[in-house]
């Protein structure tokens, strides 16, 4: 594993921003939040596709539990209804709570995952929940361990 | 360095997430003080209570409601609610209070909240977001209009076109429309109603929908009650000196009388629009109506009435996804106004100056913050719910509703539809159910241009009438 990157603080330091990539959201199933899973053509040599499928999936996963209409929705929504909405000001909602969830799960999947190849995955929060944007950072420092351990099979070259 | 800066701006951000109270922020290290987001907040509303409550930015006919309410029942309770409750039963101001302050509730909720504003791209995704429909376009566009920016979508078998918004640059999800008053794209966008001074979408149509629907109950219950009141007075006194007793009660007759039309009208005609889930805009526009193909249908209802009425009212709340109350991080790139080399076509305009100046453009009027709206902004469709006065058209106290109230006819619903000039919605046929039909901004085609976009199109000249043609042929060719 690289030791450059192994933390997203070293990555501040020591990297530079290339590029951007964006996934947007996919709405072939209506208007809930759902991302396109389509592998970008830019990280091709920076991570394997299998990872990056995993994470956009469970992100999508999230979030259909996160506006999923069922039993306990139901009761939230009644039961908001019936204090004049007054309930919100001090209780979390569901989607807040699953969106705590989802900041950790990036958090843990930067760390773990993006970071040591030098990517860096931003919250959909922060953007309107519009696209999952994924730095993609050149490594300024010393190229001893390039940042793509597991990738330096297909070297882009540093 | 933009990381580490924005890893604990996250953090703060679902601090302000969790808790509605915020925390206050430890002192910045910089010498200047930081602003809050809602400061630089590149839509037409205004905030209040640093950043909690936001409003669209005329607000007097919302205040003009606030009073109609508030004088009506608080006549009804001063004057009526005492001879009622020895004559019949204490339970009537009960549940004539309970009425009061649950619509009340309502109306505050829906008018402060965020109704599911869509915050701008970011000049990085917007400059990808170009590259991608250059590269879709194939080459330059080549000719003074540039093809229409579109994305199909099949979603449940429908398909819908996704439109570009040249002011927010982002692709506008399905039912999300732009509000030109407010200059905001909203998702799931039903209407602005200027009666509660705010847009109406996804996070707070069902307290609009509870609001109105609650004010009709309280209508009616003050009707009914004022009536009676009058009627046992008079079994006692006569008629005149009932009147004569309690001048109050044939204010409140009047002004419920007229009200209960309207405002039960309106009941009806969202709740057939939750069961059916559909926006005011979509119905207006007919756009899953039958009439358009044997195969058009509405692609998001659930096909039954409860779960549609469900999915609109018990729905998880979304949390609001502009950060109003967070500090602007000074290294964070601000997706307002655009710069100049990010975009080839839309140079937009909005609150603050511009900052890529086009000679194009600096033709043109386009500084919104001065004037307080647009004369020539008309709405689709027509005014929201008239209110217990029934005025015929809202009071012209309000500057941006003058010129439209020429055009407002008594009552409907005050529908905003897009930003007039690039991708105008088709001009909706005024709906059968209400007194609809101020024209659409195409009768209005003038050199003004809204807080929002005006397209700079490269190869048109930098003839200022040349660029009006251009826009006059982009807007009748709507996409």
């Amino acid at each position: 594993m690289a030791t450059e990157f192994h933390n997203l603080q070293e990555l501040r330091h020591s990297a530079s921003l290339a590029t951007k990539v964006f996934i947007q959201r996919d709405y072939t199933e209506g208007t809930v939040c759902k991302f396109q899973t389509k592998f970008p053509a830019e990280l091709d040599s920076r991570i394997e596709r299998s990872l990056f499928e995993d994470t956009v999936k469970t992100l999508n996963n999230y979030y259909a539990e996160a506006e999923k209409i069922g039993g306990q929705s139901y009761l939230e929504g009644c039961l908001a209804c019936a204090t004049a909405y007054v309930i919100f000001l001090c209780m979390e909602t569901r989607y807040e709570k699953v969106l705590k969830k989802i900041s950790k799960y990036i958090q843990e999947q930067n760390e773990k995952i993006y970071a040591p190849r030098g990517l860096l995955i931003t919250d959909p929060i922060e953007r309107g929940m519009r696209v999952i944007e994924i730095s993609v950072f050149e490594d300024r420092g010393s190229s001893g361990s390039s940042s793509g351990s597991s990738s330096t099979s297909s070297s882009s070259g540093r | 360095m933009h990381l580490g800066v924005s890893e604990s701006m996250r953090e703060r951000e679902y601090s302000q997430i969790s808790t509605r109270s915020s925390t206050p922020m430890e002192s910045p290290h910089q010498k200047r003080v930081l602003r809050k987001k809602w400061q630089a907040f590149p839509g037409q509303n205004k905030f209040y209570c640093d950043g909690r409550i936001m409003m669209a930015r005329q607000t007097g006919v919302f205040y003009l409601t606030l009073v109609l309410i508030l004088v009506t029942s608080g006549l009804f309770f001063a004057f009526d609610c005492p001879f009622l409750a020895s004559a019949l039963s204490p339970a009537i101001p009960a549940v004539g209070g309970v009425l009061f302050v649950f619509v009340m509730g309502t109306l505050l909720r829906t008018s402060f909240s965020d109704p599911g504003v869509l915050p701008r791209a970011t000049p990085d995704e917007a400059a990808d977001l170009e590259r991608q429909i250059d590269v879709a376009n194939g080459s330059s566009s080549g000719g003074f209009r540039p093809p229409p920016r579109t994305k199909e979508v099949l979603i449940n078998g429908q398909t819908v076109k996704l439109k570009y918004c040249f002011t927010c640059k982002i692709f506008r999800p399905p039912r999300a429309s732009h509000c030109s008053l407010c200059d905001n794209c909203v998702e799931r966008f039903d209407h602005h109603c200027p009666w509660v001074g705010n847009c109406v979408g996804r996070r707070n149509y069902r307290f609009f929908y509870m609001f109105i629907l609650s004010l009709s109950f309280l209508t009616i219950f003050i009707f009914a009650f004022v009536i009676t009141h009058v009627i046992l007075r008079s079994q006692s006194s006569g008629f005149l000196t009932a009147l004569k007793d309690s001048p109050a009660s044939v204010l409140e007759v009047v002004v419920c009388f007229f009200s209960v039309w309207s405002i039960v009208g309106l009941s009806g005609f969202h709740t057939y629009l939750i069961s059916s889930n559909q926006t005011t805009n979509e119905d207006i526009k007919g756009s899953w109506s039958s009439k358009r193909g044997k195969d058009n249908y509405n692609p998001y209802s659930y096909g039954n009435i409860f779960t549609n009425c469900c999915a609109a009212l018990c729905s998880p709340l979304p949390p609001s996804l502009i950060d109003r109350r967070g500090f602007i991080q000074p290294d964070t790139p601000q997706p307002a106004p655009p710069t100049n080399g990010i975009t080839m076509y839309g140079a937009t305009q909005s609150q603050s100056h511009m900052a890529a100046a086009t000679p194009l453009l600096q033709s043109e009027p386009v500084m919104m913050s001065d004037e307080p709206s647009l004369p020539g902004r008309t709405s689709l469709g027509a005014a929201c719910a008239s209110l217990p006065l029934g005025q015929p058209t809202p009071p012209t106290s309000t500057p941006s509703l003058s010129c439209d109230a020429d055009l407002l006819p008594l009552q409907g619903n005050h529908v905003e539809g897009q930003h007039h000039f690039l991708t105008p919605e088709e001009a909706p046929s005024p709906p059968g159910m209400l007194h609809c039909g101020s024209p659409m901004g195409q009768g209005h085609p003038h050199g003004h241009a809204p807080g929002h976009g005006v397209p700079f199109y490269s190869p048109a000249s930098q003839d200022s009438l040349h660029e009006d043609s251009v826009r006059g042929l982009v807007k009748l060719s709507s996409v």
